[in-house]
């Protein structure tokens, strides 16, 4: 096991996992940024490997239907409405719009300069109070979770700001990949291009690696039990091509490469978009030194992790393991060592 | 295959003589993980098209394998597109291989409760039947003054957006010389 | 653009990363929006007011690029001292006739002129004579009296200056909602963008048109795009992004009543009872410019469609053309199904069912027809309306009933056929088939081909004089496989046109005659086939190539990437700024040059002055860039071609809650309206009980899904990214009417009544319109009942009432007001529609067309008219 207690450096784990000398590693940078939640890289994930479909459920998460990451769905464009300006927008979408007290139903009758009643009052029912979206509007956020609840409001008498945040999220592809440690089969393996990609021909639906992955990525499928993911199109790009999330997707949010100049793109793009007035944007998962020693899939956010459903501090669930095998290693030492002192003890 | 290669093909094997020792990578390596290329390297032919969605004009480029379509993805020679599809252009295989396409003629007998089957060349036979007799029926020489009008008005056409010019050019051409005036599109909507 | 043109709109995000301000304007928050550096709510359907405050603001600060305007413009061109303004008429232009609800525009000409405007505007409305103008500008005289001072009290620059006065801020926060700081934000930085060194683009979608004053939106942009010198230059223009694969070449090569290719206008049975009359019409002789080799394309036309059975001594077969008599549109054909008036109907991968406005008008036409043909991928609601409709739950259609003989016959998709589409930008682009149709499923080439031979085989022999046009039809089409699929490169070929004696294929239109020698299907895609090689099936990739891309597809006409680009060099012929360099006069060579085919004559140097009489192209000066309009002028003021106004004016949707701010004139008056009881209007201001559809609402496109539906209900990895008919509404709105997220609620007009799931959203705000609060609503019109996801149709919400210039319905505003909980099912949907309706007084009572009070124009007081 890798000991990722020794935080900072830049590993290729291809090369730890026995390729010689392999290709550079290879991942995606995923700039937030420029997202319009168009799904193109949902759409052209499933039509690539065959994905099947996920179900048809309205789910209210905003223009987001998928949910999460799941084995039907590689792709995930996550969508997330706030109160609270986007950097490249200097005057707030909403700004002088009407704000204030619920509009009563009165308002429109008054406003079409028809007060005289003619008997054809449409009856309007009163407004229930406090009505459920009024309730909703006491501030909570939307999370990126299912749920019933108003999306991203926040204090209403500031109907000001809005900004809709846009992500496509994927397998992170760790340099320290949990899922692999733990699957006994050796479906999951490590590609000579640093990825981690689940073997259907091997996969054997243990699910032991489903609890290992700390961002909930990976997930069996119900009718075959097996784990699916993405696979960085592990096809496409042994014969040198893009993967079909990246090469669809319109405005180039996805980037596929190499992942030593992917990290250096991201890196002036976020310094570019501070320059820009967005001090928010931040980059995820890019760091070897992170709890998963860096991700071959990393992003540029525009907010908290958590805002996108993203666990802040992922942490590899096998960190511990190493040391557990040194200490389960030297008490197999030592009762092979009884062993054998027994064996040799005993009187021939 | 022989037994060495039978040997060389068992993970536990290359773990313990290989460059990985702890089996998660080179030596996990599935058999099928080996051999697997892209699905477009195996196509027998690729026809280059456009997105039949919007009027972006996207390129495609379609392969083709075993007379069937296995993937369509966007053309990177595109100035317009560069490769790029928006999740309906994605969709395009799924369009085309859609087991939901209907691919039999269906026909709906007056005060009928269910589609029938009906043979192509009948339903041929019958249409143009049925165009000759709504022409007969309602065809206009002149008007009250005596100028011509040379028409039917028994007779309606209603789409084209989504046909290619050709087809457009051959609808308007027929039904023109049929007198048949009322042809219309989603350009109108 | 990035909901509806996801693709597209990578250059918008291009042009974002080298520095470029994005604007976005919408009734709702979009993906688009989510991007844009501004957004600006608006109320549905009060664009022109927004749009005349820029034009006022332009004006009044002088921000207009002047040599540009003077030279290219017609802003220094005198008007008729007969014209009146809306100004002076509360919101009616001169010339406006009551009972035809339609103008005489003869007030509207240049100064000495005014002859030229002694058109049925009337006729024109009902034949949609306003497309015609797609390739061309309408005609008028060449020689005009100008003030390049811009100073005489009846030039352009003056009239528009008056006309949009009353267009403030002030005023557009009353009638848009647009806080005026807001506004002038947006002003502000579209004139400060345009000018020598840089230009603005304006890019709407499709649903501009589809108001009763659509036309007039389109015009109202292309007014300040003028007035900022953005025409003709790169990074400018007006940019239509176009919703279907080919509606750019269905206009072109056009399945409609109105026009024949080319933009030729279809025969009118008294305007043209002779060959010369129409031709004459077109060519309009005296007139500068291309038209005036009118007589050619129609020749060339006529020779396509009847070979060598069309010769001079029969007019090329002229007479055998239909006529047009009144309005034939699509709408007007849904109301003469219903009044049992159409035996026969042919559905060519349109849904009218669920795309088209007035839903259920379209269902009970296509149920009182003899015969009814279907033609698409997938089983559509237009094909099985008899047996799964609304109508049928309510009991107004029944399958025993309903004598409609429906065919459904599987079409090929885009990969199983070759042959061009034309892009929006006008970009003919050929495609190659992949793989064979699957079972009976067959192209509209193949079915119209073998339809045309059937019926001829039928007709052989006859001697009815009517049979003639089928019979000397040019039909001979090579064929191949074994369906017997016909050639879609020779229909090409056809298209393009040939020398008839030796079939070499034309290089230009240019090259066409009228005697019959050569022929040509349609004289804008001349040049197609040039060198008898299919042009549109070029594909240099892009990065091998400049960055016009000249030697990919084929755009009409003649190549050319970006029309009138004669305008981005100055008078003299020199580009306006090196970094606007496009196309310029190379003295040296005495030629025009550059990275785009120059839409002007090669070698007419800018120094060109044509004399006293000459006409046609010789016509225009050297500095005369829109070569296609009659005086080679960009036209702020419309003297013709556009029947509603010579100059865009604000009028409140036919729905509206409230009055028109501006006019006493509320609403379009020429707009074409059917006054029937099955397509009543909800009242609007001044009329009473508009309170009883208090709120306004508008559909579009959702990113996931494809107009009607049937491209993507039916495609699982569509249907499951937006699987509900949904609405969304503001917070605010949700409380006043107890609407949850996530819950039911229904929609209510005089025409329908539709359900919805209810997405509560930030996105969608209440605007202050008049002091008033007005919410808006937004619904997605792509469901119907089939398909993997289905739902109501938000077209049955609408009626049907149309621009006059294009026939166009308006389906992007209404009024509705909107419940809790799901709708009636069944019979008492009907009773619950009629409550509405007699609760809002509209039983047999239409809204008044004029309003205005125009003392001085003799027209309507305003009084309501009864149906």
């Amino acid at each position: 096991m890798v000991d990722v207690n020794s935080p900072g450096a830049s590993v290729n784990p291809a090369e730890q996992a026995g390729h010689l000398d392999p290709p550079p590693r290879m991942g995606f940078f995923t700039d937030t940024s420029v997202c319009i939640g168009c799904k193109a890289c949902e759409v052209a994930c499933k039509e690539w490997n065959l994905v099947p479909e996920s179900g048809l459920d309205l789910l209210g998460m905003s223009y987001d239907n998928t949910g999460a990451l799941t084995a039907n769905s590689w792709r995930h464009v996550a969508f997330i409405e706030q109160p609270r300006p986007v950097g490249w927008q200097r005057t707030p979408p909403m700004v002088g719009t009407p704000t204030g007290p619920p509009i009563s139903p009165a308002t429109a009758e008054a406003g079409a300069e028809t007060t005289v009643d003619l008997g054809t009052r449409p009856g309007l029912p009163p407004a229930p109070d406090p009505a459920p979206a009024g309730r909703m509007a006491d501030g909570t956020q939307f999370l990126g979770m299912p749920g019933s609840e108003l999306p991203g409001r926040g204090d209403r008498d500031e109907r000001t700001d809005l900004r809709w945040l846009m992500m496509s999220d994927v397998c992170k592809h760790c340099t320290h990949a949990a899922c692999l440690d733990v699957c006994p089969t050796g479906s999951l393996f490590r590609t000579e291009f640093g990825t981690v990609v689940v073997q259907e021909d091997i996969c054997n639906g243990c699910g032991y690696c489903i609890p290992a992955c700390p961002y909930g990525v990976i997930d069996q499928r119900k009718d075959d039990g097996r784990a699916w993911k993405c696979t960085l199109c592990y096809d496409r790009i042994g014969a040198g091509q893009t993967p079909a999330c990246a090469q669809a997707c319109p405005t180039e949010s996805i980037q596929y490469g190499e992942v030593d100049e992917l990290r250096e793109r991201a890196r002036v793009r976020v310094e570019r978009l501070h320059a820009d007035g967005v001090p928010e944007a931040r980059l995820y998962g890019d760091d070897p030194g992170d709890g998963v020693g860096g991700d071959g899939a990393f992003f540029l956010l525009l907010d908290e992790p958590e805002v996108y459903g993203l666990p802040p501090d992922p942490v590899v669930t096998t960190r511990d393991l190493p040391r557990m095998w040194r200490r389960a290693g030297l008490a197999a030492l030592t009762m092979a060592a009884a062993t054998v002192a027994a064996f040799i003890g005993r009187p021939s | 295959m022989g037994v060495r290669t039978w040997i060389e093909g068992w993970p536990v094997y290359r773990q313990l003589t290989g460059t990985d020792p702890l089996g998660r990578g080179a030596a996990a390596k599935s058999a099928r993980s080996d051999a697997l290329t892209p699905r477009t390297d195996s196509a027998e032919s690729m026809a280059r098209s456009v997105c039949p969605y919007c009027a972006v004009g996207c390129g495609q480029r379609v392969y083709v394998a075993d007379g069937r379509v296995t993937q369509i993805e966007g053309d990177p020679d595109s100035p317009i597109s560069r490769g790029r599809l928006c999740p309906k252009g994605a969709a395009s295989k799924t369009l085309v291989t859609s087991e939901l396409r209907q691919q039999r003629v269906l026909y709906r007998r007056p005060y009928g409760t269910d589609w029938e089957e009906l043979d192509l060349s009948t339903a041929m036979e019958m249409i143009a039947d049925r165009v000759l007799a709504a022409r007969e029926a309602t065809w206009e020489d002149v008007d009250d003054e005596g100028r011509p009008l040379h028409r039917t008005l028994g007779i309606a056409s209603l789409g084209g957006a989504t046909l290619d010019n050709e087809e457009n050019y051959l609808i308007k051409k027929l039904f023109t010389a049929m007198g048949a005036l009322q042809i219309e599109n989603q350009a109108r909507i | 653009m990035a909901e509806a043109h996801p693709v597209g709109f990578q250059w918008v995000m291009e042009a974002k990363r080298r520095g470029a301000k994005v604007i976005h304007v919408d009734p709702r928050f979009t993906r688009t929006s989510a991007l844009a550096d501004t957004y600006l709510p608006i109320r549905a359907g009060s664009d022109i007011a927004f749009l005349g405050g820029v034009v006022r603001y332009i004006l009044e600060n002088e921000l207009d690029f002047r040599e540009y305007v003077v030279a290219y413009t017609n802003a220094a061109t005198i008007v008729s001292e007969d014209y009146r303004d809306t100004e002076d008429l509360d919101g009616l232009f001169s010339g406006f006739d009551p009972a035809t609800t339609s103008y005489d525009q003869s007030s509207w000409q240049y100064e000495g002129n005014e002859g030229d405007g002694a058109n049925d505007t009337a006729t024109e409305r009902d034949s949609a004579a306003g497309l015609r103008h797609e390739s061309h500008g309408p005609p008028v005289a060449r020689q005009v009296m100008r003030d390049e001072t811009l100073q005489h009290p009846r030039c352009v620059y003056q009239i528009l200056k008056r006309h949009y006065a009353r267009y403030t801020p002030e005023m557009v926060e009353r009638v848009c909602g647009i806080p005026k700081e807001r506004f002038e934000e947006v002003a502000r930085a579209w004139a400060a963008n345009s000018g020598r060194d840089r230009t603005s683009m304006l890019v709407y979608s499709v649903g501009w048109t589809q108001h009763t004053v659509g036309v007039q939106y389109i015009r109202t942009g292309a007014i300040i795009q003028l007035l900022l010198g953005n025409m003709g230059r790169p990074g400018g223009g007006v940019l239509a992004l176009r919703g279907h694969a080919s509606i750019q070449g269905s206009t072109d090569i056009p399945t409609l009543f109105n026009l024949l290719p080319g933009y030729l206008p279809m025969p009118q049975h008294a305007q043209h009872p002779t060959f010369d009359d129409w031709v004459t019409s077109i060519q309009h002789p005296g007139q500068k410019g291309f038209w005036n080799n009118a007589r050619a394309y129609a020749v060339n036309l006529l020779k396509a469609y009847w070979g060598a059975a069309a010769t001079p001594e029969n007019n090329f077969c002229y007479d055998y053309l239909p006529r047009m008599t009144g309005d034939h549109g699509t709408y007007q054909q849904v109301f003469n199904m219903i009044d049992g008036k159409i035996k026969g109907y042919f559905l060519l991968g349109q849904n009218p069912a669920v795309g088209s406005a007035h839903g259920r008008a379209q269902r009970l036409g296509m149920a009182n027809l003899d015969w009814l043909v279907v033609r698409d991928l997938f089983m559509i609601e237009s094909a099985t309306f008899w047996k799964n409709s609304r109508e049928v739950e309510t009991g107004e259609i029944s399958p025993e009933r309903c004598r409609t003989e429906v065919f459904f016959l599987p079409a090929a998709s885009h990969v199983e056929k070759e042959g061009t589409f034309t892009q929006t930008q006008r970009l003919l682009q050929w495609r190659e088939k992949a793989v064979d149709a699957p079972g009976d499923s067959r192209s509209e080439l193949w079915f119209f081909y073998h339809l045309g031979r059937i019926i001829r085989e039928r007709l052989a022999g006859s001697t009815l004089p009517r049979d003639r046009a089928l019979l000397d039809l040019a039909w001979d089409y090579p064929t191949h496989g074994p369906h017997a699929e016909p050639s879609a490169t020779a229909v090409l070929r056809e298209i393009n046109g040939y020398e008839v004696a030796t079939g070499r294929p034309l290089a230009s239109f240019t090259e066409m005659k009228d005697d019959g020698s050569t022929s040509g299907g349609c004289w804008i895609y001349t040049g197609v086939f040039a060198d008898g090689v299919n042009q549109a099936a070029r594909r240099k990739p892009g990065r091998e190539q400049s960055w016009v891309a000249p030697e990919w597809g084929w755009a009409w006409p003649a190549n050319r990437r970006m029309l009138y680009n004669r305008a981005s060099a100055d008078p003299e012929g020199r580009p306006w700024s090196e970094r606007k360099r496009y196309v310029w006069w190379d003295a040296e060579q005495g030629q025009w040059t550059g990275h785009d085919v120059p839409d002007f004559e090669k070698t007419k140097p800018p120094s060109y002055r044509p004399g006293e009489d000459d006409v046609g192209v010789a016509g225009l000066s050297g500095d005369d860039p829109f070569i296609m309009q009659g005086d080679g002028k960009g036209w702020l003021f419309a003297p013709v071609g556009v029947l509603d106004g010579p100059l865009p004016t604000h009028y409140e949707p036919a729905e509206s809650p409230v009055r028109n701010p501006l006019y006493g004139q509320q609403a379009n008056p020429t707009r074409k309206v059917y006054e029937r009881p099955d397509n009543p209007t909800n009242p609007s201001p001044p009329e009473q009980h508009s309170e009883v559809f208090p709120y306004v609402f508008t559909v579009s496109r959702l990113t996931e899904h494809h107009t009607a539906g049937a491209m993507s209900r039916t495609v699982k990895y569509l249907a499951e990214l937006q699987p509900e008919m949904f609405v969304e509404v503001s917070p605010e709105l949700a409380v006043e009417r107890g609407l949850t997220h996530l819950g039911w609620a229904h929609l209510v007009t005089t025409r329908g009544v539709i359900e919805a799931r209810v997405l509560v959203t930030d996105r969608l705000t209440p605007l202050r319109v008049e002091g008033r609060v007005i919410h808006q609503m937004w619904l997605p019109y792509h469901f119907g009942a089939e398909g993997l996801v289905r739902g109501d149709s938000a077209n049955d919400l609408f009626g049907i009432t149309l621009d006059p210039n294009v026939l166009i319905q308006e389906s992007k505003v209404g009024t509705c007001d909107i419940r809790a909980g799901r709708r009636p099912t069944g019979p008492p949907l009907l009773d619950y529609l009629a409550d509405y309706r007699r609760r809002a007084g509209v039983d047999g009572h239409y809204p008044p067309v004029v309003t205005a009070r125009a003392d001085d124009d003799g027209s309507d007081d305003g009084t309501d008219r009864e149906a």
